[in-house]
């Protein structure tokens, strides 16, 4: 009894706002459809995965959820800490400019798009900080080794260049800068495209764990299904700038319901 | 606790001519708290679809299935990640798991999912590979290299992590030794006893009879049998 007492509490702040509202949202390119009339919600602590195979639209619709490239219609609502639900595409330019400081991340497929490649580990780190006006030098360095060590960097690279890192070195640093400033919503391109699997697996169980302990939300691109399984609670699928399906991610991979997705399974190797 | 009510089900394999397979019927069942309902039937009845269908990773085509007041048939995927958190538990026969995770975590992570305090989870899922007998120089490797055996144990072990009021065992005791079988239906037992509503699949059929009230046979559920 005490158990179903505390599981209301918890459904009970769990709150009715969802944290992203997509309406929508469609972009093209000339003739050419990039994404076409998305919309879903997003909650506060769910990670999404969106998959679809290249030309699909997928990073197209990521990017005109981060504010990237603007859609030709449609809206993005986030929930803001100070006013509610609020159209991050109609937001006055510095407004959205302090939001992706804050409260969003956006973790690129290529470190090197995400990181300043001549400034070292530390100072990759701190920058984000001090956009949100940290000031004390200490404390700032203090901050980036604390986080350098949760994504495992050993704190005595701090100062050295990402340029003398690997690749997954070079993700994980991207992933701590990003995620320092305890957004609550973050953007991830194929984090963890082009990497080793020995070291995706390396990333994804420092993801899982970094999404649990922050509570945060994420949405995810991928073309690994793998990836998907592993950490995301929901799944949208994409073709040719449309989603065909959505749902849980274990009953869109277990029981997949659209002729695309149902390919897109089963052309999965067995290893 | 768990209410199956006129539950039917087709597969349609677009890429296989759009052929439509149906494979449930009018299924209904209910399972009321601290009972332990066995799914009976030939392979391929669809026992195991139809814990999925509950589980809500196979869609229901029509029906109702209702867990704790909540219907996996029409709930929003939100719901159903709630439902999963706190309610409805489920031992798959398959361990999956982020490779690299270490034994410990992936048993705790059920009570870390649902707020307990990280030394509390470790300290009870430590508790239970123990009872489960798996070795201690294991725990802090990631499960993926053990047997097969061990495997279905770590899974046992974190699908009783938490206390959920609903249960689904897919074939809980198979590749179990004797004593490791006898362990796991002493678990099920006391989830009975603590109220858990219980639905499994046992080809062991002394371990069926042992731990479950009831069975129901799936085939009578099947598409023109009914009849």
């Amino acid at each position: 009894m005490m158990e179903l007492a505390m599981d209301a509490a918890i459904g009970a702040t769990a709150g009715t706002t969802p944290l992203l509202r997509v309406e929508g949202v469609t972009k093209r390119y000339g003739a050419r459809i990039g994404c076409a009339d998305v919309s879903f919600d997003l909650w506060p602590g769910e990670v999404m995965g969106i998959v679809g195979e290249s030309g699909s639209g997928k990073s197209t619709l990521l990017n005109c959820l981060a504010g990237h490239v603007p859609p030709d219609s449609g809206a993005v609502l986030f929930d803001t800490r100070d006013g509610g639900l609020r159209d991050t595409l109609t937001m006055r330019e510095s407004e959205r400019r302090m939001l992706s400081r804050t409260d969003w991340a956006f973790v690129h497929q290529h470190a090197r798009d995400g990181l300043r490649m001549n400034v070292s580990a530390g100072g990759n780190v701190g920058e984000r900080l001090m956009a949100v006006n940290a000031r004390h030098y200490g404390r700032i360095r203090a901050k980036a080794t604390d986080w350098l060590g949760r994504v495992e960097i050993a704190a005595d690279r701090i100062d050295d260049r990402p340029t003398a890192f690997s690749g997954g070195m070079q993700q994980r640093l991207q992933i701590a800068r990003n995620l320092v400033t305890g957004p609550r919503l973050v953007f991830m391109d194929e984090p963890t495209g082009g990497l080793d699997v020995s070291v995706q697996a390396r990333l994804l169980d420092l993801l899982r764990g970094l999404v649990r302990e922050m509570g945060l939300s994420a949405i995810i691109v991928t073309h690994d299904l793998a990836v998907v399984r592993l950490l995301a609670d929901r799944l949208m699928v994409m073709k040719d700038g449309h989603v065909v399906e959505s749902g849980l991610t274990d009953q869109v991979l277990d029981d997949p319901q659209h002729a695309y997705t149902q390919l897109l399974v089963s052309s999965v190797l067995q290893v | 606790m768990i209410s199956v009510e006129n539950v039917s089900k087709s597969f349609v394999l677009h890429n296989q001519g759009a052929a439509r397979i149906p494979v449930m019927a009018e299924a209904s069942l209910s399972v009321a708290p601290g009972e332990c309902v066995a799914l009976v039937g030939a392979s391929g009845a669809g026992k195991s679809t139809l814990m999925r269908m509950i589980y809500g990773n196979y869609l229901t085509g029509a029906g109702r299935i209702l867990v704790g007041g909540t219907d996996v048939a029409a709930a929003a995927p939100r719901e159903i990640i709630r439902l999963r958190r706190h309610t409805l538990g489920y031992v798959s026969q398959f361990l999956r798991v982020v490779p690299r995770v270490p034994t410990r975590e992936v048993v705790a992570e059920p009570l870390l999912a649902t707020g307990s305090a990280r030394d509390a989870a470790l300290a009870r899922a430590e508790a239970l590979l123990a009872r489960l007998n798996i070795p201690e120089r294991l725990w802090s490797l990631s499960p993926t290299t053990f047997s097969g055996g061990e495997q279905q144990r770590v899974n046992i072990a974190r699908g009783f992590a938490h206390p959920y009021p609903a249960l689904l065992l897919d074939e809980p005791t198979a590749s179990l030794d004797p004593l490791n079988r006898a362990t796991v239906l002493a678990m099920i037992g006391e989830a009975k006893a603590r109220g858990a509503a219980i639905v499994g699949i046992f080809h062991d059929a002394e371990a069926r009879e042992a731990i479950c009230d009831r069975e129901v046979d799936v085939t009578t559920f099947t598409p023109g049998a009914a009849a």
